[in-house]
């Protein structure tokens, strides 16, 4: 039998795993390098398309076609996203319900940029099983409504992939927990990603994993940390060099990196320092946990009165309880773990490494799924009420928030105007009353009414959320009994022809090439190290000796004459050589930055990522 | 089948919990389209349908309210979505002191409450918070253990009852939630008496 696999589609990252037969434990698969993370970036450039780490590289240099956190436009409309766009530097404008994404001269959807990351972990998954794989299950957060569910599905699909389940991402991560202890009891998973925020309350009973309630928030998670710290860092490089950057997109992709690093230093360390070298100024700064807690303080509030309402809607106090599982790179951040500790009254735990925990599960579920796992079944629920437009533009509720999926309700419908033959509803989704504060999720039609005197049709309307918590809408007329033609213009989503359309025409995208995606990276990297060197020789080209400069621009020169070229080795020889050429130089930075004249780190880092690859000493730790 | 039919119960409503816990449970791995997954297109749609049918019934049935709610529909023959019944109706003896409480409610939508005014409402949400758990008491207690030993033809005063004690519930609730958004409170206190 095939294999089904289990995908954490997330916003900074992404992973593949699978049920290993023999030991009956779920496993990430890693790439060819034995990365398990891929990076949910995707780089368009004229040689081809890069996702993952290849593409992340490219994010300073080419930050206007090389595209992140695209999770964070699934399924949605230009209105929701417009007020975040000033933080991406690509360009995203208003397409037909959905949002594109132009880059270079072609426009992308979100679906089509998530579906090169799911063909890249397909590819992974098939290289390490040797054989095809055709089914996954694809992890959604919880809080993720029909549209995003929908655009998540819609992606798998463009990749070439039957997507047999969406699950929530909390849930999963307590089927892999579930795994692993045998005991009953009340958990509540705390899921802080990238980009999302999911509270999930499950009780767990005899293999039973009963989703009580859940509650979330689709755009809050480790996205936001990194802006509040670089709305932080524009400020303090005004203060101290008077320039403005924040309508610079190479040093916005910068600063955005600088200020993730930071804040991943200081969830270990108290105290860290900054040094980013612009092309004008070499920025210097400081920063420690108490700053980073201010900066952050108000978001990581935030995700708890979700908390406080999942409770509520579960029907328990925090004593009711008796576990906390933390789940999502965010919740490393130490003032997470506090509030957290503080609204539950324990100590929350992560005892699976919290980046894998969802995937994993989703390993799981694809398991039980293909009959290999008969003793574990998730009863999830729908995170928002669904309903439909009445008169006065008010919502009547059909299912309610934190119903168990699957569910249906049925609703009966008729004509106002004699004669009438086709009937409208707006179905939304929202605990807000008036239909207008609701989310949209389509405008059915319902067509071919006999024509009747006013009143006289009966059309009845079933309304059914399958497992994925996608909805699903049936109707018949009663008096004949003949299922009735509905319409459905889903409000934000793409069509069943545009989907057809881009399965067709889906990225020839270089991982496939594995040449082509090589010679890509040789290039990425000459021009990583050109850039490097360059900047090196302007700001300390006086360090060594007029002689060794002219070596360094020799192989400049000769790296700059190879990059033009097909040939790869060819490439990667002159890479080194430039790299060989620098070393004394690289030396004499370094000293001088242990002097205390230049930044650390970012001395060595300024030398062509000559530490990545080991030319020269790792530089000492910042603290 | 209706949803007592669901779990094999009588049409009753005292009922144990935690046995309809484990039976939703056992049902569930029976019918849970997880487990189903190879089955042909149709037997798919039929499980996808007893599936959500159960899960409906789990949700009348594990509340007791609700439960409540779903018995008067079911002896009256309505078939209709999930929800409260009855229309909210102010109970007779409270009709005075209600005609206060929205005069109040109305002044501090004004912005026109001194802090006393704040405190008068906040005991009256209070007294109203336990009047709605008299209410349920009543609904869950004396009530159910009454129909449920009454024999089918003494039943229809009581299907009365529950549907006035229903109805004056709801009413409360409503008054509570006014209550709650005029004294400036979160909405997580208020979603906490929709479930037991």
């Amino acid at each position: 039998m095939s294999h089904i696999v289990g995908i954490d589609l997330g916003t900074t990252n992404s992973l593949v795993a699978y049920v290993d037969e023999t030991t009956g434990l779920p496993r990430v698969i890693p790439d060819r390098e034995g990365q398990m993370l891929l990076p949910s970036v995707v780089a368009f450039t004229s040689d081809g398309v890069l996702v993952g780490a290849g593409a992340k590289r490219q994010l300073v240099r080419r930050p206007e076609t090389t595209v992140y956190s695209v999770k964070r436009l699934m399924g949605r409309g230009y209105e929701d996203v417009k007020d975040e766009l000033c933080y991406f530097p690509f360009k995203v404008r208003p397409g037909d319900g959905v949002v594109k994404i132009q880059v270079g001269d072609r426009a992308v959807t979100p679906p089509e940029v998530s579906a090169i990351v799911l063909k890249s972990l397909k590819e992974r998954a098939e290289a390490h099983f040797g054989e095809p794989v055709a089914k996954a299950v694809i992890t959604v957060p919880a809080y993720f409504n029909d549209s995003q569910r929908q655009a998540t599905k819609d992606a798998g699909r463009i990749a070439g992939l039957d997507v047999v389940r969406i699950v929530n991402e909390p849930t999963a991560a307590s089927l892999a927990y579930g795994l692993h202890r045998r005991g009953d009891g009340v958990i509540a998973v705390y899921d802080l990603g990238g980009g999302t925020f999911d509270i999930s309350i499950l009780r767990v009973k005899d293999g039973v994993f009963e989703v009580l309630a859940t509650n979330g928030n689709t755009r809050l998670g480790g996205d936001d940390f990194d802006r509040a710290i670089v709305v932080w860092l524009l400020d303090d490089i005004l203060a101290k060099h008077g320039a403005y950057l924040g309508r610079d997109n190479e040093a916005m992709q910068e600063l955005r990196l600088a200020a993730e690093a930071a804040k991943i230093r200081l969830s270990s360390e108290e105290r860290t320092t900054l040094t980013i070298p612009f092309d004008a100024f070499t920025y210097h700064g400081a920063l420690t946990r108490a700053d980073v807690e201010t900066l952050i303080g108000k978001l990581v509030e935030s995700t708890l009165g979700p908390c406080r309402m999942a409770l509520a809607d579960a029907g328990l106090a925090p004593a009711g309880i008796d576990e906390v599982v933390l789940v999502g790179g965010s919740t490393r951040v130490p003032l997470v773990r506090r509030r957290v500790q503080e609204l539950f009254g324990q100590v929350p735990h992560s005892q699976l490494n919290p980046d894998e925990v969802v995937a994993l599960g989703a390993a799981v579920q694809a398991q039980i799924l293909a009959g290999g796992i008969t003793n574990m079944l998730l009863l999830d629920i729908t995170p928002l009420s669904l309903g439909i437009e009445t008169l006065g533009g008010v919502v009547s509720v059909l299912i309610p928030r934190n119903t168990t999926i699957p569910t249906s309700a049925r609703e009966m419908f008729t004509t106002s105007v004699d004669g009438q033959t086709v009937v409208d509803m707006h179905v939304v989704q929202g605990e807000r009353e008036l239909a207008k504060d609701c989310r949209s999720l389509a405008r059915f039609e319902l067509r071919g009414v006999d024509p009747m005197p006013a009143g006289m049709p009966k059309i009845e309307v079933t309304f059914l959320i399958d497992a994925n918590g996608i909805l699903q809408v049936t109707a018949k007329e009663l008096r004949t009994g003949k299922a009735a033609a509905i319409e459905v213009k889903p409000t934000y989503g793409l069509s069943e022809a545009d989907i057809d359309r881009m399965v067709e025409e889906s990225f020839t995208y270089a991982e496939a090439d594995v040449e082509a995606r090589l010679l890509i990276e040789a290039r990425n990297e000459a021009d990583t190290v050109i850039t490097h060197v360059e900047r090196a020789l302007r700001q300390a080209g006086e360090l060594v000796a007029a002689a060794e400069r002219e070596r360094i621009r020799a192989a400049l020169e000769a790296l700059r004459q190879a990059r033009g070229a097909d040939d790869r080795h060819r490439i990667q020889e002159q890479t080194a050589a430039l790299n060989r050429a620098t070393e004394h130089l690289a030396e004499a930075m370094m000293d001088t930055a242990l002097k205390g004249a230049l930044g650390s780190r970012r001395a060595a880092e300024i030398m062509a990522g000559g530490v990545e690859r080991g030319v020269y000493p790792p530089s000492p730790k910042e603290s | 089948m209706d949803y007592f039919e669901v779990f094999g119960l009588p049409r009753r409503l005292v009922l144990d919990a935690a046995e309809l816990q484990r039976k939703f449970y056992e049902l569930s791995r029976r019918t849970h389209p997880d487990f189903h997954q190879s089955a042909a297109p149709e037997e798919q749609a039929r499980v996808l349908e007893t599936s959500a049918r159960l899960n409906a019934a789990y949700r009348a049935l594990r509340d007791p309210i609700a439960r409540i709610e779903y018995l008067v529909r079911l002896e009256e023959g309505r078939d209709t979505k999930e929800g409260a019944a009855e229309k909210p109706k102010a109970p007779p003896a409270l009709l005075a002191e209600m005609f206060e409480i929205q005069e109040a409610l109305e002044e501090a939508k004004a912005g026109g409450l001194d802090p006393s005014g704040y405190e008068a409402l906040r005991a009256r949400r209070d007294e109203l918070f336990a009047r709605v758990r008299e209410v349920e008491a009543d609904l869950v207690g004396r009530i159910s253990e009454a129909w449920d030993q009454a024999a089918p033809e003494r039943r229809a005063p009581l299907l009365g009852q529950f549907k006035e004690a229903l109805a004056t519930r709801a009413y409360l609730c409503t008054v509570i939630d006014d209550l709650g958004q005029a004294l400036g409170e979160s909405q997580d206190g208020h979603v906490a008496h929709r479930r037991h």
